[in-house]
């Protein structure tokens, strides 16, 4: 009673609650895998993308090939089953994407027989935009939100799905699951519409276009659960295996190619080591792990002790960069 | 201090069976919210380092807790709420236990936001709501407890916050919980439990306290996990709103959608709530092969085993148990809008996958969330709560919200900025007759008409009074019978003598005159005729309403323009001359306005033109669209 207030109670320390087992998570797959939690998650996001489908005109799918991406194709070619899901998928490439990415794109697409649209900013690499010497933010703005911009425009998609989740970082925690976009695709956080039941308003005014999430309420542990509940195909480079890395400001970058600029001192060593999430490989951080699984991935993400957007250069540098990101127009 | 071995509630549940509730946190500003989630989630699921890193680092440029980590800080998530120190937005915050995962909107204290605190209650289960112990229930709490009660939430958590600095007293918690308690008696909460904690301290928040042995109750994380909550959309009666038809090639027709509520199993009996058409399931398709029954909540495509029509907007249920299908009823609104709502004013409605334009009628008053009397009102304001009358260009099909969440919620969506205008909740059909469900009829409006070898179609004459509307609606039905055509003529004065002959002339009379005869206009042109109405009709929003009853371009709206001096001046009828007089009151064109047509199919400027040269012009273009129809 007399004894000073802790700084945090007792029980949020590490090992004082036990933590859950991983022995017990479910291998069963199919659908009678699904906990109720899942269940309930995979019928928002089908309904979501059925209420795009019936209201808008010409939604696209932007598909990044992440382990987020691939959830919300799998939840695409349920909600239209036995028709595929009718609109594309559309790939902001980079030029710097790892090339086991681009390989599990052409062979889903090829594999689902979706129509794949692929953009990214030609002009920008001409000009000698690399993220070896473009500040981070500038980079990201001139190789992902401005191409993806054009994509929406010069195709006149006026809904385009994205796999934002809200428990990724805090301005998405606000984020709406229809997120309206006015012209020049400006995200007003001050000015969202309120979004009731399942009620969505749809209306666009000319020039609008809208932004959807079906994942929104997911969380990283339940895109893993899911995954490997409904077996889901990923690119290898979410689990552990020895790759070639390069320790820097405290990352671990993965040498993809040839163009790696090495700084004075680097050197490649090989470390057993997989992705929390794939962005441009020179900037994307790698984490030192054994697990060569799901269920590894799962195991290891119960023990984790840093929220997934810590291993992205592009988002560490500023305090609530993504909303700025965002407002410009990224995802 | 929290007591740190007190077991978790279920440690050995695996992630199989987790299940989710969702839940909202209100209380008024500085009661603690943020800090309480952000205790919950912390103590719950173990902050994530970078969390924390970042978490000292705000702390010390924004946080208000001196040396402390400020839990808020994890949740306010834009630039300009930080400035401010201030939750603007509804931000959503999930955490789980073994047992369940948890989906928390952490909604505003502010009064100014009503709206966004509706928009976390609208999905959300059960409501923490915070009280501080020092200050009691205050305005806020009452009208927080007022809008989680008519959104619907059944199941409400009252956390005494920072009962450490009242000393952990058992007197001034239970003054809060018998305060509380007796307000919340008319609110209809299926479950209300107090809790007394400390969000700074974690006392009572995943653990149970030491310093309160007066409190025999749960922590709060512990009645989270474990309250039942979900329970009623399944035993509702089937409803199946169809959100999209699946027509991949000519063999397939699947009807997909999410189970509103009820269940749905094949060779179940259901019925197309609109048309009354009868069918019953035939398969439920799944990617993951034919599922034998789908219960509310799921997301599904159905096949029917009989070739109807079925559209998105359509509501499937079961036959035994219907909902109410009207274009007429009331609703609790709440209002969403910087523009007031005005009684007039058109909208469109969005209800389960209906959307269709609206008009707002009487809004009969307004509801004061501290007294919860309501009081009369004409206008609504943003943050408002209110009752209404509304009145949809088409049929829909809904439940009683306090029956159905889900089939009785709607949103307005205002026409012109296409904001979300309202969030709305059904009371009641205002049919006098409410147990009447439509039959399908065997004889169908088109077999009618082919039999008469006709288009029907309805051509409704507007015009002050003396401008000669029936003048020239005589003549037409006269060249158009002697085209052979079938025709019925419907005079405004003439059914003023039958069926109108408890009307006044005040504007509600006036409107329900005009309603009528547009019922009566229908029935003639489903019956194949071709029906010549003529009506002052005064206003746009009853003959825009009219006009909603047939299919498009089958009303010709037709403007029969006379200048007021020029009707006053014939004046047929000498009512212009007993208006003078004050014999006749309420005079349209005189005493009352005249909207003329927004949006005519033909303008007759009888000034210019005689009553034959008028006629001829309708004539002609009845003779063009039913032309242009190929009869």
């Amino acid at each position: 009673m007399s004894s000073p207030a802790p700084l945090v109670s007792p029980n949020a320390q590490p090992n004082a609650r036990p933590r859950e087992n991983h022995q017990t998570i479910p291998v069963p797959r199919g659908r009678s895998g699904l906990s109720p939690h899942l269940q309930r998650l995979e019928d928002e996001a089908i309904h979501i993308l059925r209420e795009v489908v019936a209201e808008f005109r010409k939604p696209v799918m932007l598909y990044s090939v992440g382990k987020d991406s691939s959830v919300m194709l799998h939840l695409a070619r349920k909600a239209f089953y036995p028709a595929p899901p009718p609109f594309p998928l559309l790939h902001i490439a980079t030029g710097w994407d790892f090339r086991a990415l681009l390989d599990h794109r052409d062979r889903t697409a090829r594999k689902y027989g979706m129509e794949l649209l692929v953009h990214g900013n030609e002009g920008a690499t001409r000009d000698g935009v690399t993220p070896f010497e473009t500040e981070t933010g500038e980079y990201s703005r001139l190789m992902l939100t401005e191409p993806l911009k054009d994509a929406l425009d010069q195709h006149g998609f006026d809904a385009a799905f994205g796999g934002g989740r809200r428990d990724e970082e805090k301005s998405r925690a606000k984020e709406r699951i229809f997120s309206h976009r006015s012209a020049g695709h400006v995200w007003d956080p001050r000015n969202q519409r309120p979004e009731l039941w399942r009620l969505f308003n749809t209306r666009l005014a000319p020039g609008d276009t809208m932004r959807v999430f079906p994942l929104s309420n997911w969380t990283e542990l339940d895109v893993w659960t899911y995954i490997q509940t409904e077996a889901i195909p990923i690119v290898p480079l979410y689990l552990a295996a020895e790759r070639w890395v390069v320790e820097r400001d405290g990352a671990l970058i993965a040498v993809d190619d040839e163009r790696m600029r090495f700084r004075d001192g680097e050197m490649t060593v090989k470390r057993r080591v997989r992705f929390r999430t794939l962005g441009c490989w020179p900037l994307t951080g790698a984490i030192s792990s054994k697990a060569d699984d799901v269920a590894g991935v799962i195991a290891e993400l119960l023990d984790a002790r840093s929220s997934e957007r810590q291993g992205r250069l592009v988002d560490g540098a500023l305090q609530a960069s993504m909303e700025r990101k965002k407002r410009e127009g990224y995802f | 201090m929290p007591d740190a071995l007190a077991p978790p509630a279920n440690d050995a549940l695996p992630l199989q069976s987790r299940s989710e509730l969702r839940f909202l946190t209100c209380g008024s500003v500085d009661d603690g919210k943020s800090t309480l989630i952000g205790r919950l989630i912390a103590d719950a699921s173990g902050l994530l380092d970078d969390q924390v890193a970042s978490l000292k680092d705000d702390s010390r440029r924004f946080g208000t807790t001196d040396d402390e980590f400020d839990f808020a800080l994890l949740l306010d998530g834009l630039e300009a709420e930080r400035e401010q120190g201030i939750t603007i937005d509804v931000a959503y915050r999930f955490f789980a236990t073994p047992r369940r995962a948890f989906v928390v909107a952490d909604t505003p204290g502010h009064r100014q936001y009503t709206r966004n605190m509706a928009t976390g209650a609208s999905n959300a289960e059960l409501a923490v709501l915070l009280v501080d112990a020092r200050k009691g229930l205050v305005e806020q709490t009452r009208r927080h407890a007022a809008i989680v009660s008519l959104l619907g939430i059944r199941h409400v958590a009252l956390a005494v916050n920072k009962i450490d600095l009242v000393d952990f007293s058992e007197a001034r918690f239970r003054e809060i919980e018998a305060a509380f308690a007796s307000f919340a008696a008319p609110l209809a909460f299926h479950s209300v439990i107090a809790i007394p904690v400390s969000a700074r301290l974690g006392d009572n928040v995943a653990a149970r306290s030491t310093r309160m042995p007066w409190y025999a109750g749960t922590a709060l994380l512990a009645h989270l996990e474990t309250v039942e909550t979900g329970l009623d959309a399944e035993e509702a009666p089937l409803r199946f709103p169809v959100q999209w038809v699946n027509r991949p090639d000519g063999d397939f027709r699947g009807f997909t959608g999410t189970v509103a509520s009820g269940r749905l199993a094949v060779g179940d009996r259901i019925v197309v709530a609109a048309s009354g058409k009868p069918s019953s399931v035939a398969r439920i398709v799944s990617f993951d092969g034919d599922l034998p029954v789908a219960v509310a909540g799921r997301s599904v495509t159905l096949t029917l085993a009989d070739e109807i029509d079925v559209i998105r907007g359509d509501v499937l249920a079961d036959p035994r148990h219907r909902p109410t299908v009207t274009r007429r009823f009331s609703a609790d609104l709440v209002w969403m809008d910087e523009t007031a709502a005005l009684a007039g004013k058109r909208f469109l409605l969005k209800i389960g996958t209906s959307t269709v334009p609206v008009t707002l009628g009487r809004i009969a008053d307004t509801l004061d969330v501290e007294s919860l009397r309501r009081a009369p009102a004409g206008e609504l304001a943003l943050n408002a709560i209110g009752r209404v009358e509304l009145e949809t260009a088409q049929l829909v099909t809904f439940d009683p919200y306090a029956e159905n969440r889900q089939t009785g919620a709607f949103i307005l969506i205002d026409r012109a900025t296409l904001r979300t205008a309202a969030a709305g909740m059904v009371v009641e059909s205002l049919d006098a007759a409410s147990d009447v469900h439509r039959h399908a009829e065997t004889v169908t409006p088109a077999l009618r008409a082919e039999i008469k070898a006709q288009l029907p179609l309805v051509v409704w004459l507007t015009g002050l009074p003396g401008s000669g509307k029936s003048t020239i609606a005589n003549i037409v039905e006269r060249k158009l019978v002697a085209l052979g055509r079938q025709t019925m003529l419907l005079d405004g004065d003439n059914l003023r003598q039958g069926l109108n002959a408890d009307l006044g002339f005040d504007e509600a009379s006036r409107s329900e005159n005009v309603r009528r005869v547009g019922e009566v206009a229908k029935l003639m042109a489903d019956a194949g005729l071709i029906a010549i109405v003529a009506l002052v009709s005064p206003f746009q929003a009853d003959r825009t309403r009219a006009a909603a009853l047939l299919p498009e371009g089958r009303f010709l709206e037709i403007f029969v323009d006379t200048p007021l001096d020029v009707c006053q001046q014939r004046d047929p009828k000498g009512l212009y001359a007993k208006a003078e007089s004050g014999k006749v009151v309420n005079l349209t064109g005189r005493d009352q306005p005249y909207e003329p047509p927004e949006d005519p199919t033909l303008v007759l400027q009888t000034a210019e033109l005689s009553p034959e040269e008028a006629a001829d012009r309708i004539v002609e273009l009845v003779l063009a669209r039913i032309g242009a129809a190929g009869s």
